[in-house]
């Protein structure tokens, strides 16, 4: 190697080095919600208060990240989906509490924790994507129908141990304890059309394709196929079913957001939930992401809309998350990911 | 002449330099195996009831099923193209080699998308035979272990291809010959003679192949199938029990260490059975009509299935998507990937270099044969395992740095490594050391010993000689050297995923990131740039294959 290619050698690894910006004032997020998602939130908050945002996504290992980093860790905020990846946060001692009157009166109690260590921003209710052509009105109504093997072969969905499985197992386990739990989750495995794998998006692809004839997922992946040209037909070949209505009602997890123990940047990272609290930030989640905004006035998409009103399980979040540890046993306990 | 009486050895800048390496390297492994013995709340008796058989055994089934599949296909057409001439055998004699090109994860992907419920295969076979629903018909499952199987055995045969090829072209003329003249058929000949013949050059191109599929995260992940690797990051983040995860890790290790040792077996025992004088080659065999037409079809069907079809639709894919794919995005992943690569690669490059150089300076002190030894290790550990052991003792010492600068200073220095692309490098550098110091110092050892002697009679110092003479000399070996680190670097996925700092992305975790996501489509033009730059190494080896073949 001569002299001078060395010397590029260097330059190029001190250019990979020096890679964070030197902005003047900046705030940093873990993130687990995909970057399309919140892109654009975090560049309405840049453009309104010239606050750099800089972002990891990173799906499964933000608390592990968070726990080695301890003290010293860059993150101010953690961006989240589901309720469990909350608590855990709260469990594990790495989040503080946040004291704002803008996010009191932003977000209702019930989507946030008491002492303001936890902060939901939107609500997602776990639906069935039942098919248009197999699948007759009012014929699949319950949770508890998913084990009935009636529906033997004909049910499809993500691994049981994914957090939002985890978490409508947690709910079902709040509401029917853990006997019934179980034969419910033997139940459903035993009625799955093939081993759960893939993302509740195709699950949905599976039901147009008739390999199943319900699936379960979320409710705003319906919006984000229609917008997908390839997944259009998917979105088309399934009606949303808002399951136990006449029961406890439908279950909803939440994505959320909390000030990480450390954060170099409170003023900033306050700022920014703020910010996504808001009538503005809300309305992005609501029309971009198609959720549930939680600040009460904000208005639904028109597509969320159409699917109606509908009843929501009562039951508090926070014991959904305390809950989440017992029903990812009892997942385990019935190999539930092995298949039918 | 006397022997040169054996060289003691001495603490010079050489051999402490590579006991540092040694010792560096060694960290992470180190660090899971402290966390798996020392654990907060130990699982270990729970893993053994519920998850870690069915882990074991999942791994071993992909273990036998990829290493047969490799062994045939690889074997196969290696003693086709070597002992054979059909159309298209020159041909296939280096094209063979380009599904080494193409990630594991890529492929999987690729197939799912094209055989899965829904994709356009399965779509087609119903139109054509009326079926409506999976009840009517029976179609193997894409995700699942046995479609982890034949993804990995496509993408890895090479491996084998490549090791028994060149144990093929060894072999002599007059030894085929003595077992056709008694008698064999030559079929009968190559199985009877040539393939045992060969067989420690197979079973390091098999070792080889193992190592990989143990390796393998994104495979795995994707198709949701329950191997040790997965079950890493399972246990580690989904039952969220960090000793645990080290637990499974170390599990992982000894079958890789198992693998080494077999591997070592197997170079050793070439050494052994290679013939020191070169007799007649093989005169190939003419393979005309239906039986040449035979052959070039097996040549074809692992060069299509593992390389042109996946690669032809991710290019198809790519031109579809190619407007809103071309954009400054992909330029700052392409941007990423490029330096972050080249940069690990040129560090593998020169601590490659000075553990070669130190040995040859120190030829026979089995002290730094074994500290060496000991700093190739880190080629046996799965990046999934590697990520763990970067991220827990950087962030220790980073937190602990902290408090003693801000002790003594007053200055809050935060963390150091940790959360940057050096952490990154580091981590690659480690895990891809071995491959530059085992191209370079198989280069230096075609290097005369009288030309070093000769610059040192001459006044020059080991460095001297090294920049001076040998630099040169070996710049081949060099190049090879960073291009394989660079590749490999490029397809690296879960040391990345989980070290990666701020506004950071590359190639590999974008297109991870989408093709999980079902859009792939949106990926394509990365996982296609991928599959680009890993084609370097192959024309680089497919050229000395054709070199060798006209001297």
């Amino acid at each position: 190697m001569t002299r001078r290619s060395s010397a590029a050698f260097a330059a190029v690894a001190l250019m990979a080095v020096a890679t964070p910006a030197l902005a003047a004032e900046e705030v940093n997020v873990y993130t687990s919600r995909q970057p399309a998602l919140i892109d654009p939130l975090l560049k309405a908050f840049t453009d309104k208060t010239g606050i750099k945002v800089n972002t990891v996504f990173d799906g499964k290992s933000i608390e592990e990240r968070l726990k080695a980093e301890g003290a010293n860790s860059p993150a101010d905020l953690v961006l989240t989906v589901d309720v469990g990846r909350l608590t855990d946060l709260v469990a594990k001692d790495l989040v503080q509490p946040v004291q704002s009157e803008t996010l009191t009166k932003n977000i209702p109690a019930s989507f946030r924790a008491e002492d303001g260590k936890w902060w939901a921003l939107t609500s997602r209710a776990r639906v069935f994507y039942v098919s248009k052509d197999r699948v007759k009105d009012g014929e699949i109504k319950s949770y508890a129908d998913l084990a009935d093997p009636k529906w033997k072969g004909r049910i499809c969905t993500r691994p049981g141990d994914h957090d939002y499985n985890v978490a409508l197992t947690a709910a079902v386990l709040a509401h029917e304890g853990p006997e019934k739990t179980k034969d419910w989750l033997k139940g459903v495995k035993a009625n799955l059309a093939q081993k759960p794998q893939g993302s509740d998006r195709s699950q949905v692809k599976s039901v147009k394709e008739g390999l199943c004839d319900v699936a379960v997922g979320n409710t705003y992946y319906m919006a984000a196929m229609l917008a997908d040209p390839e997944q259009k037909a998917w979105a088309e070949a399934v009606n949303i079913v808002f399951p136990d209505q006449a029961g406890n009602g439908t279950h909803l997890n939440v994505s959320g957001m909390a000030l990480t123990k450390s954060a170099p940047h409170k003023d900033a990272a306050v700022k920014l939930m703020e910010f996504l609290s808001s009538d503005e930030a809300q309305h992005i989640y609501a029309d971009l992401n198609n959720e549930y905004p939680v600040k009460p006035g904000v208005e639904w998409s028109k597509l969320v809309k159409s699917w109606g009103t509908f009843k929501a399980d009562t039951l508090a979040l926070a014991k959904v998350g305390e809950l989440r540890p017992a029903a990812l046993k009892l997942i385990n306990e019935v190999d539930f990911n092995a298949g039918p | 002449m006397p022997l040169p009486p054996r060289r003691r050895w001495r603490l010079d800048l050489w051999s402490a330099g590579t006991l540092l390496v040694a010792l560096v390297v060694c960290l992470p492994v180190a660090a899971v195996a402290w966390m798996a013995f020392f654990p907060s709340e130990n699982i270990w008796p729970h893993l053994m009831e519920t998850v870690l058989p069915d882990y074991i055994l999942t791994t071993l089934w992909l273990m036998l099923g990829v290493g047969l599949g490799t062994f045939v296909i690889g074997t196969a057409t290696a003693g086709l193209v070597t002992l054979c001439r059909f159309p298209g055998s020159r041909v296939f004699e280096w094209a063979l080699l380009t599904p080494l090109a193409i990630p594991a994860f890529v492929i999987a992907f690729v197939y799912t998308d094209l055989l899965d419920y829904g994709g356009p295969v399965q779509i087609a076979l119903r139109a054509l035979f009326g079926w409506k629903t999976p009840r009517d018909y029976w179609f193997p499952p894409v995700r699942s272990l046995g479609g982890a199987i034949t993804m990995m055995t496509l993408v890895l045969y090479p491996y084998v291809y490549l090791l028994a090829r060149s144990a093929f072209l060894e072999q002599s003329q007059a030894v085929l010959e003595v077992s056709r003249t008694l008698g064999c058929s030559p079929l009968r000949a190559f199985l009877r003679v040539g393939l045992p013949m060969a067989r420690p050059s197979i079973a390091v191109g098999l070792a080889l192949v193992l190592m990989e599929a143990l390796n393998d995260f994104g495979t795995v992940d994707f198709f949701a199938v329950r191997t040790l690797s997965a079950g890493v990051f399972n246990v580690w983040l989904i039952m969220q029990n960090r000793g645990g995860g080290a637990q499974v890790a170390l599990v992982l290790l000894t079958f890789i260490l198992l693998l080494v040792w077999l591997e070592r077996a197997g170079r050793q025992g070439r050494r052994y059975h290679e013939s020191g004088t070169r007799s007649t080659p093989v005169r190939p065999l003419v393979l005309t009509g239906w039986k040449g037409a035979g052959a070039a079809l097996l040549c074809f069907l692992p060069l299509g299935l593992g390389f042109l079809l996946p690669a032809g639709q991710l290019t198809v894919f790519a031109v579809q998507r190619f407007s809103d794919s071309w954009t400054d995005a992909f330029f700052t992943l392409a941007r990423n990937s490029l330096a972050l690569s080249f940069t690990s690669a040129a560090g593998a490059l020169v601590i490659g270099l000075f553990l070669a150089y130190a040995v040859r300076l120190g030829r026979d002190t089995p002290f730094l044969r074994w500290t060496v030894r000991l700093a190739s290790l880190g080629y046996a550990v799965p990046g999934a395992v590697l990520a763990v052991g970067v991220l827990i003792p950087f962030s220790r010492f980073d937190n602990w740095l902290d408090g003693v600068v801000l002790e003594a200073t007053g200055w809050k220095l935060g963390l150091l490594m940790t959360g940057t692309t050096g952490a990154l490098m580091f981590a690659y550098v480690v895990r891809f050391l071995a491959l530059s110091q085992g191209t370079v110092e198989a280069g230096l050892g075609r290097v005369r010993p009288s030309l070093d002697m000769a610059a040192r009679t001459l006044g020059r110092s080991p460095a001297q000689v090294l920049r001076q003479v040998h630099v040169p000399l070996v710049r081949g070996s060099l190049l090879t050297a960073v291009l394989l680190v660079f590749v490999d670097c490029m397809k690296e996925l879960p040391a990345t995923l989980l070290l990666r700092p701020f506004n950071f992305e590359t190639l590999a975790t974008h297109v991870y990131q989408f093709a999980s996501d079902e859009r792939l489509e949106q990926s394509a033009l990365a996982a296609l740039s991928i599959v680009v730059v890993g084609l370097l190494p192959v024309i680089l080896l497919s050229r000395s294959i054709r070199q060798s073949r006209q001297g």
